[in-house]
């Protein structure tokens, strides 16, 4: 049964990068205790700035030092805190790649890292871009990997992990996400996919702001083509709802998976796997990033030129069933 | 940190035969699994004995007390002086830690420290430059919690080429951490050749001043009454005054105390052979009675 979406609202934007950190301001005030640590980029005009102001002894920056900051926060977790470590997605898991393996993962320890600008987001070029993220986290032990669909699920991800025991990493977008989810009256549960939209002819999964475009290209999909598209949002891609999978694909026959990074090693990696260990010999097609460095332009211009907007995926997914 | 007496020489000779003993069995525990860093090992024993032995709370046997001082090894290839400091204080038997060592997944012990199969760990490191980054949020943790405990992180030199503890050396000055304490194993020789021609790092004092530490140094630290003296000075874990952390520069001997070994970057790693840990163990004991003579 799917969920309550935004499917025929207007779009809506909302920032997890704000909401998130209200989220724990909120815990904060609650009495919940945790650690927060933070790198030069929280602005003290944003959520994280006012989180930090009103609870300094609790929150850390590191400047510009992205592997200490990961090693820190470990150590904050060994001495038996819950940490939240907000760092720069590109710098996060390029840069401290080794700690995130080896100070998070392998001790195993309550760290929530937070990788804002995931994708394109940041702007830039590619020396902001965030496109091997979710490769390098697939691949290591122990590490829960979550890409909430919009602000309101990330808000749902942030409470949820107080109590989840052992390493996650949270991904977001840099600005504002498009909501998906009509209200929050819907069940979150690590590592269970959501069903955003029915349908029989084909299945698209996805995860964060591509779950929306996706809503949005199924629409003009039904419009203009008469396509019935069925939508998975995958908010966990570690470890991965490999049942809602196969169920999914089992029903439509056909699979398309859309994200914001590399189409290599990413979600549609993970679901290509998944399907042809089981046997699925359908249609399937992974939309995300090229394996190029991305031309430079502002976010929007960059997913349209790559067909990441609903217009491109719409005519991906048509080419596909059509071909 | 345990209130101790001042260092006296009835302390220093119990301190000196835990050393032997130590020595001995990580000579023993190397030859038996047949790998091992033991220029590094060796190096760092008396600094660890002393704090193990006398300077930090902790208890081998409940190993996560909540107040224990904490020792992160940032130098984990060097896991068997601990392994053995464990085993002397009564943790383990040398059979057990020789039949539990990298055995799949039976593991107890491996040649890098695990903190999950061994509790008495308090990190699992191996890959360098990981540890100080780790005590320096260990500490603004004790800090936030206003905890009686103390960080000590032991680095070695050849360590500090890796940039992160550069980073952590600056968070630790910037938070002025008063109760960590890097101890800097500085034995001189790093894998292939002398940490002066590899990459030089002095002057090391000067450059952990500037960056904010109240830096001591050990002119022999495989001197035990030097440790001790040095280990003493060192004030009571603060967590919330905000004071200069402390960096000891240990300056050490890789290898110390095994003749063939002493000084040598062949024995950085590797395993030993039946013959040269049976000269080794002779050369230990014959050592140790040489040094007892000494006392009379």
């Amino acid at each position: 049964m799917a969920v309550k979406s935004t499917f025929d609202f207007d779009q809506m934007l909302s920032s997890a990068r704000e909401a998130y950190a209200e989220e724990l301001l909120r815990m904060a005030d609650e009495g919940l205790d945790f650690t927060f640590t933070y790198s030069d980029n929280v602005a003290p005009s944003s959520s994280a700035g006012k989180l930090v102001a009103k609870y300094p002894d609790r929150c850390f920056n590191f400047g510009i030092a992205e592997p200490d900051q990961v090693g820190a926060s470990c150590g904050m977790a060994l001495a038996g805190e819950i940490v939240y470590a907000q760092v720069m997605g590109p710098f996060l898991s390029l840069r401290s790649a080794d700690q995130i393996h080896t100070d998070i993962a392998y001790n195993d320890v309550n760290v929530r890292l937070i990788g804002t600008h995931a994708g394109v987001t940041a702007g830039g070029g590619p020396t902001h871009n965030c496109i091997a993220d979710l490769a390098l986290y697939r691949a290591i032990p122990n590490l829960t990997v979550v890409v909430p669909a919009d602000a309101a699920q990330c808000c749902k991800a942030i409470r949820q992990s107080y109590s989840f025991q052992g390493p996650m990493v949270i991904r977001i977008d840099r600005a504002g996400m498009p909501a998906v989810y009509a209200d929050s009256d819907y069940d979150f549960t690590f590592g269970k996919a959501i069903q955003v939209l029915e349908g029989t002819d084909v299945t698209i999964i996805s995860a964060g702001s591509p779950v929306y475009w996706s809503m949005m290209a199924a629409k003009k999909l039904q419009e203009q083509h008469g396509i019935s598209v069925q939508l998975l949002d995958m908010h966990t891609i570690k470890p991965l709802d490999t049942a809602a999978i196969l169920k999914v694909a089992g029903e439509t026959g056909n699979v398309v998976t859309v994200e914001e990074h590399s189409i290599n090693g990413g979600l549609g990696s993970a679901v290509a796997e998944c399907l042809l260990e089981n046997g699925f010999s359908g249609r399937f097609k992974r939309i995300g990033l090229p394996d190029e460095f991305a031309v430079l332009g502002e976010t929007d211009a960059v997913y349209r030129y790559y067909g990441l907007d609903p217009e491109g995926i719409a005519n991906t997914v048509f080419e596909l069933l059509t071909k | 940190m345990k209130t101790v007496a001042p260092i006296d020489q009835q302390e220093v000779r119990r301190l000196e035969e835990i050393c032997y003993r130590v020595r001995k069995g990580i000579l023993t525990l190397v030859y038996n699994i047949g790998m091992g860093h033991l220029g590094g090992e060796m190096s760092m024993v008396e600094t660890a004995v002393a704090l193990y032995y006398r300077y930090m709370n902790f208890d081998v046997l409940d190993p996560h007390k909540p107040d224990r001082d904490r020792f992160i090894l940032s130098k984990g290839h060097c896991s068997e002086t601990l392994y053995t400091i464990f085993s002397d204080l009564g943790a383990y038997s040398m059979q057990y830690m020789i039949d539990n060592f990298e055995c799949l997944d039976k593991s107890k012990f491996g040649m890098h420290t695990n903190r999950k199969y061994c509790p008495q760990v308090e990190v699992s490191a191996g890959s360098l430059g990981h540890g100080l980054p780790i005590a320096v949020g260990m500490a603004l943790a004790g800090r936030k919690q206003k905890a009686p405990w103390r960080v000590f992180v032991m680095t070695g030199d050849g360590e500090l080429d890796e940039g992160t503890n550069w980073e952590a050396l600056m968070s630790g000055g910037h938070y002025q951490l008063g109760n960590l304490t890097l101890l800097v194993d500085k034995n001189r020789l790093q894998m292939t050749g002398p940490t002066a021609q590899v990459m030089n790092h002095d002057p090391l004092d000067k450059k952990l001043e500037a960056f904010g530490w109240d830096v001591r140094v050990i002119e022999d630290a495989n001197d035990m009454m030097q440790v001790c003296r040095a280990l003493d000075a060192v004030p009571q874990a603060d967590p919330v005054t905000r004071k200069k952390p402390i960096a000891i520069i240990c300056n050490t001997e890789k290898g110390h105390g095994v003749d063939f070994m002493a000084g040598n970057v062949k024995w950085h790693g590797g395993g030993l052979g039946k013959e040269d840990y049976e000269h080794a163990i002779d050369y230990v004991e014959s050592q140790w009675e040489r040094r007892k003579e000494s006392w009379r």
